[in-house]
């Protein structure tokens, strides 16, 4: 065969040279997005998972507002140190009702991804308003504020809606709710149901008293509670190390 | 470029010639680039060969390398290449040098690994990265604890007991110290009494008078301070009482006051609004049993350890 290609031909057929481009452009776009139309056959199934109470919820939307994910990330890395350090990689699964995500990549601070339960709610209170007086090498920003604050929860409705529209299975009505008993179970699906957002938001404050002062609800009482539920969905005692190698 | 060396060049034209007289070189690639060009697409046959790479739908090629690793059951699993296998083999191959050590950890008693010279030469190294992880932001890089938020852990006084058994206790369970608010139960009165009395207990300055009334005050059903902290004032660990006579303290920030009225106002300040902190939290979900024990050992040998 003789065959004689000439790149002539494609750079003097403007016609042919935009199909080839479109074509090479299209093979990197397709590679990215073609699998998203797979994900939900192609995350990992684990259980445990919920979205996030509207105590929860208000404690992450100050955590955006803050800017905390410029420091601290929520992704652990299947690498040794990093297990060691923070625990189980992280799971495509336990961000699935993030929006947005907080995975980051810019670790000033250290990784939060597990942080729940790691340390007692006086510690992050404290911490929050003066880090050096818990870790003295901290180049952490003090945020006393959120202690004074008392937390704007008259919108909290709003924020869920929100957050329904993108996906978040909470619940409006009672055939919704009745879908949250049967995928979580009684207990979350009452926490998930924005007719009663307010009422519960105040519930868990008041219960958890996770800022140490039962006199009002402040912004330290959202984060510290959004704090302590990062990471802890999962069981990862009823899982072997195998079982997340099987999706890969 | 000068007009010199353009005049010098052989390089042919594209064959226009535009305006009468404009026209375009047509250079040839310099070799080195056209072949590095070629090597990358070599390179990326080469990695998608061994390696995961285009996805399919829900699945992926996964590439012919693999990985093969011991899993926690001592299976010997071989996968295609992936990160997380190279997690588990990265993990296991660590564990394997490790494994002497954690058994023998997890065979001998408390005592004994304390004293075995090569088993404390462990502890301290395994030991001082797993505090400084987990435990230092609470207690502290060297154990000392700050006071008013979280204990000292390398003097002799502990308020849940500082055996082996107690300690291991506390790092599988978590604690949780409570003290109720007594502003509601007594006046402001009796509360200095007491105040005083618990100074004088300490040997602090104190005012003889308030702390006589302050010692019948805490042996009275009024105040009940004797429930948790006994009739002689020395705590009960089971509840994680404090032993109010050592001079030792950690709630009531007695050694930042300077007067002696400071540091009983700081003792007033504690029975006034009591305590709902103190809380640690259970570490029986995030480390290993044998990670517990090196802890228990380590926490035991900073100095305290009883």
């Amino acid at each position: 065969m003789n065959f004689n290609f000439k790149h002539e031909w494609i750079e003097t057929n403007i016609g042919l040279m935009s199909v080839l481009t479109m074509l090479a452009i299209s093979v990197g776009g397709l590679v990215e997005i073609a699998p998203l139309f797979f994900i939900d056959e192609t995350i990992e199934k684990v259980e445990g998972v919920r979205p996030y109470t509207p105590l929860e919820q208000r404690g992450r939307d100050i955590y955006q507002r803050e800017g905390c994910y410029a420091c601290h990330s929520q992704m652990i890395r299947p690498f040794r140190d990093e297990k060691l350090r923070y625990g189980h990689y992280s799971l495509a699964a336990e961000s699935q009702y993030d929006h947005p995500f907080q995975w980051g990549s810019k670790r000033t601070g250290p990784d939060l991804a597990r942080v729940g339960g790691k340390y007692s709610n006086e510690w992050h209170v404290q911490h929050m308003v003066a880090p050096r007086s818990m870790v003295p090498e901290s180049v952490m920003p003090n945020y006393p504020w959120l202690l004074s604050t008392p937390l704007d929860i008259s919108d909290i409705t709003n924020r869920l809606k929100a957050l329904r529209k993108v996906g978040v299975p909470y619940s409006l009505s009672q055939a919704e709710y009745d879908a949250n008993v049967t995928k979580f179970g009684e207990t979350v699906a009452g926490q998930l149901h924005i007719p009663d957002a307010q009422k519960n938001l105040i519930e868990q404050a008041n219960f958890g008293n996770y800022d140490g002062d039962r006199t009002g609800i402040s912004e330290m009482d959202a984060l510290v509670a959004y704090l302590q539920v990062l990471g802890t969905m999962v069981d990862f005692s009823k899982y072997t190390d195998d079982a997340f190698v099987e999706f890969r | 470029m000068s007009e010199q060396k353009l005049q010098s060049q052989t390089v042919q034209t594209t064959g226009h010639a535009w305006d009468g007289d404009l026209q375009e070189y047509n250079n040839p690639l310099p070799v080195w680039w056209v072949y590095t060009f070629y090597a990358t697409v070599i390179f990326a046959l080469v990695y998608w060969t061994l390696y995961p790479s285009w996805p399919l739908g829900k699945g992926w090629i996964g590439g012919v390398s693999n990985i093969t690793y011991v899993n926690s059951e001592g299976e010997t699993k071989t996968h295609s290449w992936n990160t997380r296998a190279l997690l588990l083999a990265d993990l296991n191959k660590a564990a394997v040098t490790q494994k002497p050590y954690f058994d023998k950890v997890a065979a001998m008693p408390y005592e004994q690994i304390a004293q075995d010279p090569d088993m404390s030469g462990f502890i301290i190294s395994a030991g001082k990265s797993l505090f400084a992880e987990n435990c230092a932001a609470c207690h502290q890089a060297g154990g000392q604890g700050v006071i008013g938020f979280f204990p000292n852990l390398t003097d002799d006084d502990w308020l849940y007991g500082g055996s082996y058994e107690k300690i291991h206790e506390t790092l599988l369970g978590g604690r949780r110290g409570y003290m109720p608010a007594f502003s509601e139960v007594l006046n402001g009165e009796q509360i200095d009494q007491l105040a005083n009395y618990v100074a004088s207990l300490s040997s602090i300055g104190h005012d003889a008078t308030k702390a006589t009334a302050g010692d019948v005050l805490f042996h009275s059903e009024t105040a009940a301070c004797y429930y948790c902290h006994t009739s002689d004032a020395t705590g009960r660990k089971d509840i994680g009482a404090p032993n109010l006579t050592d001079n030792i303290w950690l709630w009531a920030d007695v050694p930042a006051a300077d007067t002696a009225e400071g540091k009983v106002a700081a003792i007033r300040g504690v029975i006034a609004g009591g305590l709902n902190k103190g809380v640690m939290p259970a570490w029986s979900g995030r480390l290993s049993p044998e990670q517990i024990k090196v802890l228990t050992v380590y926490v035991h040998e900073l100095g305290g350890g009883q």
